[in-house]
């Protein structure tokens, strides 16, 4: 177990270093020019070039990369050019929010996901399974923007149940997170559906029901652990779908998480935090993926991991 | 099991459980069609009634009726009655009938593998079996659930207990569903092809177990099997079944002596039988295959450098030749890695050692060196399903291999093959699910044929087969061999088949050849012990058959992994004379 996370970290290390390599590339090659959004457009060539020069922006990319890297191994993620301060604080402080949106989403997205799933599959063929299904159908093709517009304005604005936007409550996080949830739950209850129905043709459901079992237990005890693992599979792969949702929920809902500071920077070029932003999400990714693979052979003995 | 024994029980005892004109209907397009259709039984305390039939015949649907687990909604009960003391149990409700599954009426399954769950422990379902009928606490559950491992003989209960079923081998696996079934003291046990997956040595303790306890607690047994040879073994009464009706009924000894109805005699008729063929003298030929000191080894990773910290040892140090025109039979039973030797011969897996197919090394060839050897070497798998292409045509999987080549003429060859295995040119135009079993292996066999190869592999090739199909692929197989003076090396686990089809045999023990010899050799004059052994678990299809009272083997077979650098003990073969070889030792 020892040897396999450690594996598993120096891997993930590797991955983030090409995650940082390929960023800082394209936002190298990107024609719009951060210097300009600093200086304003009245500025004179010249204070253009002292601010370049300040920044180090007109040094060769592999310098700057290597000032980046040499800066990162340090635990430094440079200063924001606009905001004048440390990206690690501005990414440090708002993370919290994020990562509660993204757990309270993954929640939903099982809790819907994978009850809609067990009820599609165990009444395969019949109304209601279809109703699932085209239901499951409709949230995955609905664009993310569209379902907060319409949360928002259902919930929030005719029936008032819950605020329009914001942080600090229960209340709060509802909206955000469950439209967060419902794509993924979307998947998840086809997923879950075919998985179920699958575990419920093997030799040992019929076992379980020729000792005599409930119907409740064979299905809660016997059929779900084994349907559910390959959603946990998918969970630490759903967190980077996610990663790319929360940019919009959290502008649509005003939370003020790192999707939130990345949609900003992202409008004035502001490559240190752009680039803060993306490691921190690729870290969470990289854990995620961990963290589920660690959960599964929990579930299941005879994943063995090493 | 003596004679005396059997006549005290069967049908002059009252009837625990009576089957009376039960039909099985499945509801298609064109409305109900029977599976099962006015069938008729009883069984009475402390008997074995076998179901024998082949598959198709419904013997399994009746089994499922019977604790109504038929699959709903499409298959269900139409008509007749299954009464268990004095209640119709095809009229209870689904409550009252789970009341009654796995306490007065319990089945065993098929599968081992895969009929325990993967993700709970063996402790967990035997209890949860026992607390879903009886009021009694964890604890107590647990207790009675050890001691129904202890009554099964299973070697270290108390481990077991928390042990998952991957961690079990198959034999342990079905021995944990008879604990379980048997748990709650059933009156019925219903017992689907419960040996049917493990190996013979295996299946004698099995079958030996079922035997014992159900001297011991008076169980009704329903035995539903296709083996002749297990109906011989452990039945009071048999019925014949084919087509979803009952074909003859009998007591044992009557239907294996004096069968009444042509299907009951054809069936028996096709049963292998050890010793049945007589000796042939191999002929003298050159060696078309030519194996020395062949290994094949696995690395296990592990570490932070995944560096190789164990080889699993497949094959050890094997060597024996195939001669043109014979057939070579290796055996063995599971994991002993008979098929990786046949895996190696066509390059599929790397080895070390010398394989020669027609004078040329088989390692290290590339292009259109691998393309000639496939020419010369052809595989025919187990699962005739699985090694067919679905969205092919038959024609064209026959005719595959000849385009491969660049051979010409492809469609009028493909069409002669098909002739040639019993099948007709119209057919061609079909898709494999349009065959049956035994005619998808054929057309696996024609394909095999189609590059005119000096030698088939014939890897497990007729054991999914019922027997009657069976017998056709065997004399089919024979047939082509005289033909094409093709050489077969065939690789089972049956001994039966394997003696009637072989003209020389090796036997196979965790990755190394123990004994090798002419059929009669082996058969006949078995040296080995692991042979002997081998022989003696066959069961025969003869009740009148008195089996020496053996010693009872239990044990399981010894891991073929070994830490890098260490591996098992290499057996030396010496010659008992006339080519007959024999190991000095057990590897281990």
């Amino acid at each position: 177990m020892a040897a396999y996370l450690a594996r598993r970290l120096i891997e993930s290390l590797l991955i983030l270093l090409g995650v940082s390599f390929i960023t800082f590339f394209l936002l190298y090659v990107l024609p719009a020019d951060p210097v300009r959004q600093i200086a304003g457009r009245s500025a004179t060539p010249e204070t253009v070039q002292i601010i370049r020069e300040q920044l180090g922006l007109d040094q060769p990319f592999i310098v700057q990369y290597g000032r980046y890297l040499g800066g990162l191994v340090q635990g430094d993620l440079g200063r924001s050019y606009l905001q004048k301060t440390e990206v690690a604080e501005l990414v440090w402080s708002r993370l919290p929010a994020t990562l509660l949106l993204m757990v309270a989403a993954i929640f939903c997205e099982l809790l819907i996901g994978v009850t809609l799933g067990v009820v599609a599959a165990l009444s395969r063929g019949r109304p209601l399974d279809h109703v699932v299904m085209v239901g499951s159908f409709v949230a995955v093709s609905a664009p993310q923007f569209v379902v907060s517009l319409l949360l928002l304005y259902v919930f929030a604005v005719k029936l008032g149940w819950f605020p329009i936007g914001g942080y600090g409550t229960f209340a709060h996080l509802v909206l955000p997170a469950l439209t967060l949830g419902l794509l993924g739950s979307g998947w998840y209850s086809r997923m879950m559906r075919s998985s179920m129905i699958d575990v419920l043709r093997q030799d040992f459901v019929r076992t379980a029901r020729a000792k005599g079992l409930t119907r409740g237990r064979v299905i809660l005890r016997h059929a779900l652990p084994n349907a559910i693992l390959p959603i946990i599979a998918m969970i630490g792969i759903d967190i980077g779908v996610f990663m790319g949702g929360i940019v919009v929920v959290e502008s649509v809902f005003g939370w003020p998480g790192i999707g939130q500071l990345a949609w900003q920077a992202i409008q004035r070029v502001d490559i240190p935090i752009i680039m803060g932003v993306t490691l921190v999400s690729a870290t969470t990714i990289v854990l995620g993926n961990l963290l589920a693979d660690i959960i599964c052979p929990m579930i299941d003995p005879r994943i063995k991991l090493r | 099991m003596t004679a005396s024994a059997r006549s005290m029980t069967g049908a002059d005892t009252a009837p625990v459980l009576s089957v009376e004109n039960l039909t099985v209907s499945v509801r298609t397009e064109d409305g109900l069609q029977p599976l099962v259709s006015g069938l008729t039984f009883v069984v009475g305390k402390g008997e074995t009634l076998a179901i024998a039939g082949e598959s198709g015949s419904g013997k399994s649907i009746t089994s499922l009726a019977i604790m109504g687990l038929l699959p709903p909604p499409a298959v269900g009960v139409t008509g007749g009655s299954v009464r268990l003391g004095g209640t119709d149990l095809t009229t209870l409700s689904e409550a009252a009938m789970r009341r009654i599954r796995g306490d007065r009426i319990a089945m065993i399954f098929q599968e081992p593998m895969t009929s325990l769950n993967p993700v709970l422990t063996i402790g967990m379902q035997l209890a949860e079996a026992i607390r879903a009928h009886e009021p009694v606490s964890r604890g107590e559950a647990h207790k009675r659930a050890l001691a129904a491992l202890r009554q099964v003989l299973l070697s270290e209960p108390e481990r077991r207990m928390i042990q998952y079923p991957h961690e079990l081998s198959g034999g342990m696996r079905q021995r944990v569903m008879i604990a379980m079934a048997l748990a709650l003291r059933p009156e019925v046990l219903i017992a689907d092809e419960p040996t049917t997956a493990l190996d013979v040595t295996v299946q004698r303790e099995v079958l030996d177990l079922l035997r014992d306890l159900q001297r011991d607690l008076g169980t009704a047994i329903i035995l539903i099997t296709h083996d002749m040879g297990v109906v011989a073994e452990m039945a009071d009464r048999v019925i014949v079944m084919r087509a979803g009706q009952m074909v003859e009924e009998g007591g044992v000894g009557d239907i294996f002596a004096r069968p009444q109805m042509p299907y009951t005699q054809a069936l028996l008729a096709a049963v292998p039988r050890m010793g049945s063929t007589a000796a042939r003298v191999a002929p003298k030929s050159d060696p078309i295959a030519r194996l020395s000191d062949v290994q094949v080894r696995y690395d296990i990773h592990g570490g932070i450098l995944g560096r190789v910290t164990a080889r699993v040892h497949a094959v050890e140090h094997v060597s024996f030749d195939i001669h043109k025109g014979e057939t070579f039979a290796l055996v063995g039973e599971s994991g002993c890695g008979k098929s990786t030797i046949a895996k190696a011969m066509v390059g599929l897996v790397p080895h070390e050692g010398r394989i020669e197919i027609a004078g040329q090394a088989v390692q290290g060839l590339a292009g259109a060196a691998q393309k000639a050897l496939t020419r010369r070497v052809q595989i025919v798998f187990q699962d005739p399903m699985a090694a067919l292409d679905p969205r092919m045509t038959v024609g064209n999987l026959v005719a595959e291999p000849l385009v491969i080549h660049g051979i010409g003429g492809a469609k009028e060859r493909a069409a002669d093959l098909m002739a040639r295995v019993g099948l007709t040119a119209e057919q061609m135009d079909r898709y494999p699910h349009e065959f049956s079993g035994g005619q998808r292996q054929r057309i696996c066999i024609a394909r095999a044929l189609a590059l005119q190869p000096e030698l088939i592999i014939a890897d497990e090739a007729v054991s999914a087969l019922d027997v009657s199909v069976q017998a056709q692929v065997l004399v089919l197989l024979k047939a082509l061999k005289e033909e094409f003076g093709v050489a077969i090396l065939f690789i089972s686990h049956d001994m039966a088949v394997v003696d009637s089809i072989s003209d020389r045999v090796g036997v196979m023990y965790l990755g190394q050849l123990v004994e090798r010899g002419t059929r009669a050799q082996v058969f006949g004059n078995p040296l080995h012990p692991y042979t002997q052994r081998l022989i003696a678990a066959v069961p025969v299809p003869d009740p009148a058959h008195v089996r020496p009272e053996a010693r009872r083997l239990g044990g399981e077979v010894p891991s073929p992994v070994h830490p890098v650098g260490q591996g098992p003990q290499r057996v030396v073969l010496r010659d008992a004379g006339d080519g007959h070889w024999v190991a000095n030792a057990l590897p281990g």
